[in-house]
């Protein structure tokens, strides 16, 4: 009897479309982020992340429908992350049905934001999300760098120091994403993971690498992660949730089966 | 008509609880005919008018207890815990107890005789492994007596919460249910026409939306 670690499927959106493109089983094109979103919850997901890449300002309204449509339908947690820079994107948001809002560039450029929006709204539904690179050479101790942008933009902030401030400041959970590893289907970077977790006393959401329901088992076991987020193996119905969940229960991860 | 008023009194995300009612609301009126309408109010007397009372909160008890009071939110809840079914969630569970820890201290409404207590930096399981706090995600909840809200929901079912501070109280014989994360903690309360939650019905899919259903047939009073 403990809490269940999370999985978390996360859906990339652009002016309310589903971009890295989802394909359930037998089902084609559910590039409709309400559907989709409807779907993983039915199919037993523990969460919905939603991230807005639109690009320009006006689009955004778009994304606003979208977050209410999903939250009048779908009643688990749901976190939007994207372009928040403001206490009133926060509220918007919030407003709009979003449990939790990630903040990334926002946080890097005015740390401060995260303090005031933390105070203003709560640590429950604050996110930093945080875009980590190994810097350190083969030899060297083990040292990871904020990159914005991406991944192209160095910050000179290191990891477990920013982290710390981040969680200081009050943020509720940290997303962390390994840019080394995202998009490679190699798996997380598991060290990242573990040093980030033990760092801190927030919950750590593990992302960036998955390619096989092992990585999201060793993600928990090995990364100290307390929940798993993935993207592709989940939207082209490669894996469901269910069997991930089956999968990471073999393993003696507690998981929400009901 | 059956009126649901959620209070608003300024704290964070009423509208995932007021959407959780109204579609549970949608599917009971395609059965029994029933509908049912959720206004988010601070006006007393829509208050006054509705059949049932959701009580939410979310953030930090100061901020909460500040608007509270402001707003004169306590003697409303009081006046409708007399009269109809009130539901209370989350901080909104913790605003009925007598004192909260957090922000140094803090006087709650003392409606019920619970104290709230802090998770503390340095929690630990039975196996004395390091539990994080906040208490964020899905857990059990064991049923501690028979009650409405209870019904047609497996007992142990896991409901979302998350939180950094807990209920204790000494009157057991309100505690509906328990979860355990470090400590064992009181994850509802029945007391006359009150149930509260710690967790999040409205975010706890399948037994969170049963238990909301069960809410809104509820008669209020069942001991």
């Amino acid at each position: 009897m403990a809490l269940a670690k999370r999985i978390i499927p996360c859906l990339d959106c652009d002016r309310g479309r589903v971009v890295k493109g989802v394909q359930f089983v037998n089902i084609r094109d559910a590039g409709d982020p309400v559907e989709v979103s409807r779907r993983y919850g039915d199919a037993g997901a523990d969460e919905i992340t939603f991230l807005d890449i639109t690009a320009s300002h006006e689009d955004r309204a778009t994304t606003v429908d979208t977050v209410r449509a999903i939250a009048g339908q779908v009643f688990i947690p749901l976190t939007v992350g994207g372009g928040i820079r403001t206490l009133e994107d926060i509220r918007t948001m919030l407003n709009a049905g979003a449990d939790k809002v990630s903040i990334n560039t926002a946080a890097v450029q005015n740390p401060e934001f995260v303090r005031e929006a933390a105070e203003r709204f709560g640590s429950q539904c604050i996110v930093v999300a945080v875009d980590a690179k190994r810097v350190s050479a083969g030899d060297e101790p083990l040292r990871w760098e904020i990159f914005t942008h991406g991944g192209r933009k160095p910050t000179g902030l290191e990891v477990i120091e920013w982290v710390g401030r981040m969680v200081r400041y009050g943020a509720g959970e940290i997303l962390l994403t390994s840019m080394d590893r995202d998009g490679t289907r190699n798996g997380f970077d598991l060290e990242l993971k573990r040093a980030v977790s033990e760092a801190v006393n927030v919950p750590i959401i593990a992302s960036g690498g998955v390619g096989n329901l092992d990585h999201l088992a060793d993600g928990v076991l090995l990364g100290a992660a307390d929940a798993v987020l993935a993207a592709s193996i989940f939207h082209f119905g490669e894996y469901t949730i269910r069997e991930a969940k089956a999968h990471m229960s073999a393993r003696g991860i507690e998981v929400r089966l009901d | 008509m059956n009126q649901v008023a959620v209070i608003d009194y300024g704290m964070g995300n009423l509208h995932s609880v007021a959407k959780a009612i109204e579609h549970v609301g949608t599917d009971l009126a395609s059965e029994s005919g029933q509908s049912t309408e959720v206004v988010i109010t601070s006006d007393p007397a829509r208050i006054a008018a509705a059949d049932r009372v959701v009580f939410p909160g979310v953030g930090a008890i100061r901020d909460c207890m500040a608007e509270i009071d402001r707003l004169d939110v306590g003697a409303i809840v009081a006046s409708a815990m007399k009269k109809k079914p009130v539901l209370a969630i989350c901080v909104g569970m913790q605003a009925l107890m007598a004192h909260s820890e957090e922000n140094g201290g803090v006087e709650c409404l003392g409606l019920l005789s619970g104290r709230v207590k802090f998770f503390g930096e340095d929690l630990r399981d039975e196996n004395d492994t390091r539990l994080k706090v906040p208490h964020m995600g899905w857990n059990r909840v064991a049923q501690t007596l028979d009650h409405p809200l209870w019904r047609g929901v497996p007992d142990n079912s896991r409901f979302y919460f998350v939180h950094s501070y807990y209920v204790t109280m000494s009157e057991t014989d309100q505690v509906a249910g328990r979860s355990v994360y470090g400590e064992k903690i009181v994850a509802a309360i029945s007391a006359g026409n009150i149930f509260a939650t710690q967790f999040h019905p409205e975010k706890s899919q399948h037994a969170g939306l049963a238990l909301l259903r069960n809410f809104l047939t509820w008669n209020g009073a069942c001991d």
